[in-house]
């Protein structure tokens, strides 16, 4: 990551989109934009710098919402395409974010991979526990018993735990939020920026129109700082423990941090020593190069 | 330079009997003389056992198929001997191991090479001694001097040691010389042409295309028969500076690929049909946000699984279908390998220019065969042409428009990091700045202005891409059409023909979308009799050229029992075509060479 010094630091306002977000009125996805123009501004970065990358749904139509690089990919694969850029040029500061249903559904084997990898990328999920652009059915993070249009009788299948999948599959930053706490996403989406690896950030983004049961007061009466909890977030299995607790408890905040673990760019080969991004190499190889290559083929 | 030479060795046996080590050796020889190659490997989907023939056939000229012959053959085994000593005709060699080996009938006048293994190597254990001591055999049959050999066994051991080397050596040398005391040489021995050639596969011909068009970033999923260029690109990364990566999926593996282009990096990826279908949303995606990937797909025998060591030409319409809605991007067939390595270089500066996909359609026979290349044939500094790319700031302060609408079409296109040009890109159709007109703003004015702006790019597509042509006979009584890799054994069915005194003429289509359908027309309007060629069931190309161009052939030659096309079987079907003897109007030869 760049940090460019200037005289006139950039606040929140000059990371606002070209237009306004179609957001339902209330929706969890505004803190988590406003939380992110934040963090970016406080670090001292500038739109130039930054790309950020979505897939398909409510929240995926973020990057269009924040002045940046953006690419608005295909549903559940932005991480895919985020590995791309950030491999092809690593001086990029590279944000994912998209939902619950393009991260932990149709992009799982991604997600997996991702984490496994340890690609340097920011990846912020705006969960909130339901299909919304399709008009209300269940997501791999719906709660059980849950009734939505694809399950009026109430959802059989129990959810995915995003921070202990996350940990699991070798993710080294991993944390939660809750749109109703701004101050607590910015502190989480800052240290995830500057963090060397893959970073992820499940946010508790309330559905306003499809999900009545995991609503803001839902939240506000059950979340619980980790930071107030003296958990250490280099020890994963206290971190998974309190990732389990759901029914009365919830904890958000920064649940595990590992930073022994090099992320992709930095082990890979061709980039050692501080190469350039494979983006802005010459094309042209050598007369050298080709000869070797010929020699090998007589 | 005489014209006579060409000779075809098969090596056959079961998988791990070790049949490429041989067939390396002899590659090498061959090239190193300055002769052309042309090896096709019928193999199967085992790591041991089943049955495996080789296929290398040399000459002096080039070498445009594996050919319709065997004029010597090795056996590794007994199931060989019992397949394909019938094919042999007179003169042929039957090289074996006569300790277990033992040949059934035969046709007169085939020379029956048998070695009595154990007492030439002294050790009855080592199963691999049989296909050195052949070498020997062969050597002496082709009529090289054995330092010839005893050089290549010595380039190909030597990484594994002296004593490893000098066993090899050993044991060649006691079958060269058993040979030279009980079998007749060639009367015409292996000929030298002065300057070497040297050797590749299409998969390394495709990767060395990438490398030289300036690919910096590869990624893959291994899926045979497209392996190949993931392996090349992997043990040449370093030193070429291409990042290489293997991907969860092909999926993955496409929207990883559209995101290094994004950056400005030149990228590429391979696969067959089935990972292809994977792909194929983010290939529309690369159309929708107007960045340039090159696609290739090694086809193979399907649908689904389907035949995965067998070739076919059976993807096209998966090609011209892969993704939804109506978008601009390139489909190339190569025809051979060296053609395949031109065109990646070619369609790299064709889509940087219109900032689009290209799929690239290889299959099994070219990706997998092993063909000599004259080495100076080999540029590997083609003109690299980026198009309206933005990758360093210009001091431009004005209003950045990714998607402006311009006179072409084409816009300038920046890339992330750039000051003063930041844009979303988006897979929802977008204005010109890149906002979205899919959700909130649909705007039918706009939606047609995009669609208009996207389709303009290709306009002058035709004055870059050259028209295929007629090459044969003027005044021809049959027009042979194929596409993609037939090119070649069309070429030598024709020879054949003509030499028979038939007089036929031949298209070659490579540029397959957009489709030349004027010239086409133009060039099969004179035909008298036309034949489509093609290694599928369903006449795919036909189809395809129907609805370009409203052409309807006259007849069909077409094999798809996953073996390629050898000469004779397109000859075949031309007299047979010519007789009157075809019902149904679709020749289909039988493969009589079971593997």
């Amino acid at each position: 990551m760049t940090i460019e010094l200037r005289e006139q630091p950039l606040t929140a306002k000059d990371f606002k989109g070209k237009v306004d977000p179609d957001w339902c009125p209330g929706c969890g996805d505004f803190a988590l934009l406003r939380a992110t123009q934040m963090s970016v501004a406080q670090l001292g970065l500038s739109p130039h710098q930054i790309v950020c990358v979505s897939g398909i749904g409510c929240s995926s139509n973020f990057p269009g919402y924040f002045n940046s690089y953006g690419m608005h990919t295909l549903h559940g694969r932005a991480l895919a395409v985020a590995t791309g850029v950030k491999m092809a040029n690593q001086t990029l500061t590279v944000l994912v974010t998209g939902g619950d249903g393009d991260g932990y559904g149709i992009g799982g084997n991604h997600f997996t991979h991702t984490a496994r990898r340890n690609v340097d990328l920011t990846y912020l999920v705006m969960n909130n526990q339901i299909y919304g652009l399709t008009t209300g059915q269940v997501s791999p993070s719906s709660s059980v018993g849950m009734k939505t249009k694809s399950t009026p009788f109430g959802n059989i299948e129990r959810p995915v735990n995003p921070i202990t999948s996350a940990i699991m599959n070798g993710a080294t930053y991993v944390g939660r939020g809750f749109s109703g706490n701004i101050k607590q996403l910015v502190r989480l989406i800052k240290g995830a920026i500057e963090h060397p690896g893959f970073a992820v950030i499940d946010v508790f983004s309330p559905c306003v129109t499809f999900n009545r049961d995991n609503t803001y007061d839902f939240f506000r009466k059950r979340v619980a700082p980790l930071e107030d909890e003296g958990h250490d977030p280099s020890d994963w299995k206290s971190a998974c423990e309190r990732a389990m607790e759901w029914e009365d408890r919830i904890y958000t905040g920064l649940f595990y941090q590992d930073q022994g673990v090099q992320s992709l760019h930095a082990l890979e080969p061709i980039l050692d020593g501080g190469a350039p991004p494979v983006s802005h190499v010459s094309e042209a190889i050598t007369q050298e190069q080709r000869d070797r290559i010929v020699r090998r083929m007589m | 330079m005489s014209q006579g030479f060409d000779f075809s060795i098969a090596i056959g046996g079961a998988a791990g009997q070790g049949i490429a080590t041989p067939g390396n050796i002899l590659a090498r020889m061959f090239v190193r003389r300055g002769l052309h190659l042309n090896a096709y490997n019928a193999y199967q989907s085992i790591i041991r056992g089943g049955h495996i023939l080789l296929t290398m056939r040399v000459r002096e000229q080039e070498a445009l198929s594996h050919g319709d012959h065997i004029h010597l053959l090795l056996c590794l085994n007994q199931d060989t001997m019992t397949r394909h000593l019938r094919h042999l005709g007179p003169g042929a060699y039957a090289v074996y191991n006569a300790d277990n080996i033992t040949p059934g009938e035969h046709q007169d006048g085939v020379h029956l090479c048998g070695m009595p293994v154990t007492e030439l190597t002294g050790d009855a254990k080592n199963k691999l001694a049989q296909n050195t001591a052949a070498l020997g055999v062969m050597a002496h049959v082709l009529g090289l001097d054995f330092e010839v050999l005893e050089s290549a066994l010595t380039l190909q051991f030597q990484r594994k040691g002296e004593a490893v080397v000098s066993s090899n050596v050993a044991v060649a040398r006691a079958g060269y010389e058993y040979s030279s005391a009980h079998f007749t040489p060639l009367a015409n021995p292996l000929p030298q042409n002065p300057d070497p050639l040297a050797v590749w596969t299409g998969n390394e011909a495709l990767a060395m295309g990438g490398a030289a068009a300036g690919v910096k970033f590869y990624c893959a999923y291994p899926m045979s028969p497209s392996t190949g260029v993931l392996h090349w690109m992997a043990k040449n990364a370093r030193e070429l500076g291409i990042m290489v990566r293997q991907v969860e999926d092909e999926i993955g593996v496409a929207n990883m690929a559209v995101g290094a282009a994004h950056t400005g990096a030149r990228t590429m990826c391979a696969t067959s049909g089935g990972g292809f279908a994977l792909m194929t949303e983010a290939i529309g995606s690369a159309a929708m946000m107007e960045i340039p990937v090159v696609f290739i797909n090694v086809m193979r025998a399907g649908p689904s699984t389907g035949v995965p060591t067998k070739t076919e030409q059976g993807d096209l319409w998966q090609a011209l279908g892969a993704s939804q809605g109506d978008f601009e991007r390139i489909v190339v067939a190569p025809q051979d390998a060296h053609d395949a390595f031109g065109t990646i270089a070619e369609v790299f500066n064709l889509i940087d220019r219109y900032q689009c996909p290209a799929i690239v359609l290889s299959d099994l026979l070219i990706s997998e065969g092993t063909f000599s290349v004259p080495p100076d044939d080999i540029d590997m500094f083609p003109t690299i042409e980026r198009g309206k790319l933005i990758r360093e700031s210009n001091g431009d302060a004005g209003p950045y428009n990714r998607y402006v609408d311009t006179a072409d079409g084409i816009s300038p296109r920046a890339v992330p990091g750039v000051p003063g040009h930041v844009h979303v890109v988006a897979t929802d159709e977008h204005d010109e700045e890149g906002i979205l007109i899919s959700d909130e703003f649909t705007n039918p004015i706009k939606r047609r202005q995009m669609v208009e702006k996207r389709a303009r790019k290709l306009d002058d597509y035709f004055t870059r891409v050259p028209a295929p042509e007629v090459e044969g006979d003027e005044d021809a009584e049959v027009t042979l059409v194929g596409w993609g890799s037939t090119a070649g054994v069309i070429a030598e069915a024709m020879e054949q023909l003509q030499a028979d005194g038939v007089k036929v003429n031949r298209i070659a289509v490579k540029w397959i979308l957009p489709f030349h359908a004027e010239a086409v027309t133009e060039a099969l309007s004179g035909a008298r009799k036309t034949l489509i060629i093609e290694n599928n069931h369903s006449g795919q190309f036909h189809r395809y050229l129907r609805s370009e161009t409203g052409i309807t052939a006259d007849g069909h030659i077409r094999k798809y029992d996953g073996e390629p096309f050898m000469p004779h079987h397109i000859a075949d079907g031309v007299r047979a075509h010519l007789a009157g003897s075809v019902s149904g109007g679709v020749f289909v030869p039988d493969q009589e060479i079971l593997v």
